[in-house]
């Protein structure tokens, strides 16, 4: 860990011992930063580290509670985010904020000065998405466009503001690899004009590969400044996580077992206008294998793991076998009764109600499975809150969950804790068949590698797992298959031995492979991908 | 300076007991400002307005009467509440209640028989949990706001209340009077103690308090109601139908309501009249959220309310006000409630100077 001071004189935005009490608690404590003129300076941190709590102090949706911002060399106080944006601050958030019925143009221009006609707005991000390598059309209406498009808005919007320094949160988790790239080269042309770039992220691979100066936050603190690209991934890890991170260990594909999810031609209208239709899906997954479904957000991923939880039933029974029975028309509780188990995407307000305690959220998923041994009192179904909480217990012990208080509640667990809780809620079962939306979105280094190790224990142990993902480094670690979803359509899979990224992120890029449904997994040979 | 709501690390457990007791008393203060402004003495309209009530036996029994239905009906909505099904319509299914509750008694009123009362009570709970019926049909099949629907839907059912007394049921022998033939003995709710006129209205609601708390507490049912009224997508993924919980949440407290009506008409009024409740089903909403949704605290609350009620009719006669005078404090009292209730969950600070506050070390 070398400690690059920045020389004070010169330096765009200095940030010296700021802090932030939520409460008694510190998000952040004593932090201090400075970035200079044209540079891409990477803020590193697991969930919970602090790095949302410091950029939202930066962008004025926070005000600090001791602590000095210099920008360009004078004090400032950033009251508001319009404030942040007169002194040349622009940020782009992780969540967008876009009116998906509008246009491009019209939700530029609902950022904008009211004065400032539409057609002068559509003109100028046409010319600016141009020159910075952002291919935008000012009259596509954002519903019709894709997660990657819908970030240029956003970088577009903060770009007419000109801003000396952009903030980016997260950006490339929704990307595809290609998209990615496309992103980086209009963060170098950026920093090519002086301006500075302010990126977080928790991927090391990639802050290895475009930024010039790293910042490590852990638990709200600077454990260390570096030159990323003079570190190696486990050392940036290491600073982020505190300790090594366990790498996850697969062993060789195992005999795989018999076919216990089975879908075959399942399609799915759109339930909303801005819904996804499913298309002639086909999918099976053996006993004993991780069936890995990677795309780009929206493209299907939410629906098809609405229609294989049971959350929404399908018109057609046979479309959906989970271990031999047809369960199409079955709701999900009638799934988890054939041992099935669900972990969807969100984890508030969806896998888990955030203010409830965590027993109440093990009641949650589990009370029809294990009815015999939560409820009692026959008709009345009597909550046994005490054999409840001891099981909740044995869960956080086994996943390792770190939480305050023997029963808190959901929401005041660190993203990465709560994960693993929601998972052990699952594994504790032994599920024979498992499906995970997105297993560790958001979540910190440690909890992932743990998460994920535990989907390979469960498939070695003789259950299919299905894996939806959007991190393609996960989707590696974790698959014996590969899928690929995109626009409502499935690939046939493919053994993950065989993949490259290059050819997965044609493949969600939209390059179909229409033979859909295949009876076990084959080696994709050379005509597997057709290009344009 | 400005001042800044924080939200706090968890609730509040100290708040959620201060909350109510610091709304009654801004209530109280508020109040005394008012009689000031109307030119009373602040000190003796209050104690007339709420200790006064309190002294005399006769008193007490009138105090039970009217938390009767005040807490009958606020357990029925703090379920719906807490399920997020918004039912603003008591009032109108409390009146349906007291009027197919009294079917028996009016049109076949040479029926004597022990039964009469059962099926009287059980008739009253059907009506009113049929016509919160309605706008749970409306918001499951073409999505419809129920806060919307229900409401309307008590103008019907008063106006239905007012043509029925003034028509079909008007008693032929009552001077054209509106009002229906006067209930047979077998047909009055009895009363509890010889000492005043409390009916059993009030012991039902305790009953109904305490098994709605039980519900709430230990079973599954409560837990679904709980979830599904906090994100209606984990309910769903427990597998719980947030389209069944509208109707088991708006039916329940519509029977709670007709129970409601039924028991103070046959209990306490003895026939059907136009107007048969001084806003029962719209104070109800004060008591559920005054008694933090949760049926034990709804009982204290329910008191509470019924002496607003007492305390007006009071003050009119020792102090010479309106008794709108109610009205006022019940409205104030929902005001501060509410408004309390952010302290729960979030904490005031003052910031001064350029957004350096003092921090709050540990």
């Amino acid at each position: 860990m070398t400690d690059v001071e920045a020389p004070a004189t010169g330096s765009l935005l200095k940030i010296q011992g700021l802090t932030k009490y939520f409460g008694t608690f510190a998000a952040c404590s004593g932090i201090d930063l400075a970035i200079q003129p044209g540079e891409i300076h990477a803020l590193l941190g697991e969930n919970g580290a602090g790095k949302s709590t410091l950029v939202k102090m930066l962008f004025g949706v926070l005000q600090p509670s001791e602590g000095r911002i210099l920008w360009d060399g004078r004090p400032v106080s950033i009251g508001s985010p319009g404030e942040a944006r007169q002194l040349g601050i622009g940020m782009v958030f992780q969540h967008f904020s876009l009116f998906e019925a509008l246009t491009v143009a019209e939700n530029i221009a609902l950022s904008m000065d009211p004065k400032i006609p539409l057609a002068k707005i559509a003109e100028e991000a046409a010319s600016l998405s141009k020159a910075y390598g952002l291919p935008l059309d000012p009259n596509a209406h954002v519903a019709d466009l894709s997660v990657g498009e819908r970030q240029r808005i956003e970088i577009v919007r903060a770009l007419l503001q000109n801003p000396k320094l952009i903030i980016l949160d997260e950006p490339t988790s929704v990307l595809t690899p290609q998209e990615a790239d496309k992103l980086f080269e209009t963060l170098f042309k950026l920093r090519s004009e002086g301006r500075s770039v302010l990126y977080i992220s928790h991927r090391l691979e990639e802050v290895q590969r475009i930024c010039d100066r790293a910042t490590v936050l852990r638990h709200g603190k600077v454990t260390g400044a570096c030159d990323p690209k003079g570190e190696t991934p486990a050392s940036l890890a290491r600073m982020m996580v505190g300790s090594d991170v366990a790498s996850v260990h697969r062993e060789a594909a195992a005999n795989l077992g018999d076919v216990l999810i089975d879908v075959v031609n399942l399609s799915v209208p759109a339930r909303t206008p801005f819904a996804v239709t499913l298309r002639e899906i086909g999918l099976q997954v053996r006993a004993g294998e991780v069936m890995a479904i990677a795309g780009v957000a929206g493209n299907g991923q939410g629906e098809l793991f609405d229609a294989l939880s049971g959350e929404y039933p399908v018109a057609d029974a046979e479309a959906i076998r989970l271990r031999g029975k047809p369960v199409g028309r079955t709701g999900i509780n009638g799934r988890r009764l054939l041992g099935a188990g669900f972990v969807p995407e969100e984890r508030h307000g969806h896998a888990a109600v955030s203010d409830m305690s965590l027993s109440d959220n093990l009641l949650l998923s589990r009370s029809q499975s294990d009815r015999a041994a939560f409820l009692t009192g026959g008709f009345a179904a009597i909550i046994r809150h005490d054999v409840i909480r001891s099981a909740a217990k044995r869960i956080c012990q086994v996943m390792d969950v770190r939480k305050s208080g023997e029963d808190p509640a959901a929401g005041s667990l660190s993203g990465g804790n709560l994960q693993k809780f929601i998972i052990g809620r699952e594994l504790d079962r032994q599920p024979s068949v498992l499906v995970v939306n997105q297993p560790t979105w958001g979540v910190d280094a440690g909890a992932a590698s743990r998460i994920r190790q535990s989907l390979i224990d469960l498939a070695r142990a003789g259950s299919a797992v299905i894996v939806i993902s959007q991190d393609l480094d996960e989707i590696f670690e974790v698959a014996t298959n590969i899928a690929v979803i995109s626009e409502g359509r499935l690939s046939k899979p493919y053994p993950a031995a065989e993949l490259t990224l290059e050819r997965i992120g044609l493949l969600m890029g939209g390059i179909h492979d229409s033979t859909g449904h295949a009876g076990s997994p084959t080696a994709p040979h050379a005509g597997g991908v057709h290009a344009h | 300076m400005r001042i800044e709501l924080e939200r706090r690390a968890g609730a509040s457990g100290l708040f959620a007991i201060v909350s109510p007791l610091l709304a009654l008393a801004l209530t109280l203060i508020f109040g005394a400002i008012m009689f000031w402004m109307l030119g009373k003495n602040p000190g003796h309209a209050l104690y007339s307005f709420f200790i006064e009530p309190l002294l005399e036996v006769w008193s007490l029994h009138e105090l039970a009467i009217k938390a009767a239905p005040l807490i009958l009906i606020a357990v029925g909505l703090a379920v719906c509440y807490r399920s997020n099904n918004w039912n603003i319509g008591a009032e109108g299914q409390f009146t349906i209640g007291a009027i197919t509750g009294s079917i028996l008694p009016i049109l076949v009123p040479q029926w004597h028989s022990v039964l009469v009362l059962p099926l009287m009570l059980i008739m009253g709970a059907i009506g009113g949990a049929v016509f919160a019926a309605i706008p749970a049909l409306l918001k499951t099949r073409f999505n419809t706001n129920e806060i919307l629907v229900s409401l309307m839907l008590v103008y019907i059912a008063q106006l239905f209340l007012d043509w029925l007394v003034r028509g079909l049921w008007r008693d032929p022998k009552g001077f054209n009077f509106p009002q229906s033939i006067s209930f047979s003995t077998e047909a009055v709710l009895p009363e509890i103690l010889s000492s005043g006129r409390a009916h059993w209205g009030i012991v039902f609601a305790l009953v109904a308090a305490v098994a709605i708390w039980f519900m709430m507490r230990f079973m599954l049912k409560g837990f679904e109601v709980s979830v599904l009224g906090r994100s209606e997508r984990a309910g769903r993924f427990a597998g719980f139908s947030g389209r069944r919980m509208v109707w088991f949440s708006m039916m329940l407290s519509g029977a709670l309501a007709g129970l409601a009506g039924i028991s103070e008409v046959s209990g306490s009024i003895g026939h059907l009249q136009p107007s048969i409740s001084p806003g029962y089903g719209f104070t109800a909403i004060i008591v559920a959220f005054l008694g933090r949704l949760n049926p034990l605290g709804i009982i204290a609350s329910g008191f509470v309310l019924a002496l607003t009620y007492l305390g007006g009719e009071a003050a009119q006669l020792s102090i010479g006000v309106s008794d709108k005078v109610t009205r006022v404090f019940q409205g104030l009292l929902l005001f501060f409630v509410l408004s309390c209730d952010t302290l729960i969950l979030y904490r005031v600070r003052v910031i001064f100077g350029a957004g350096r506050a003092p921090a709050a070390r540990s």
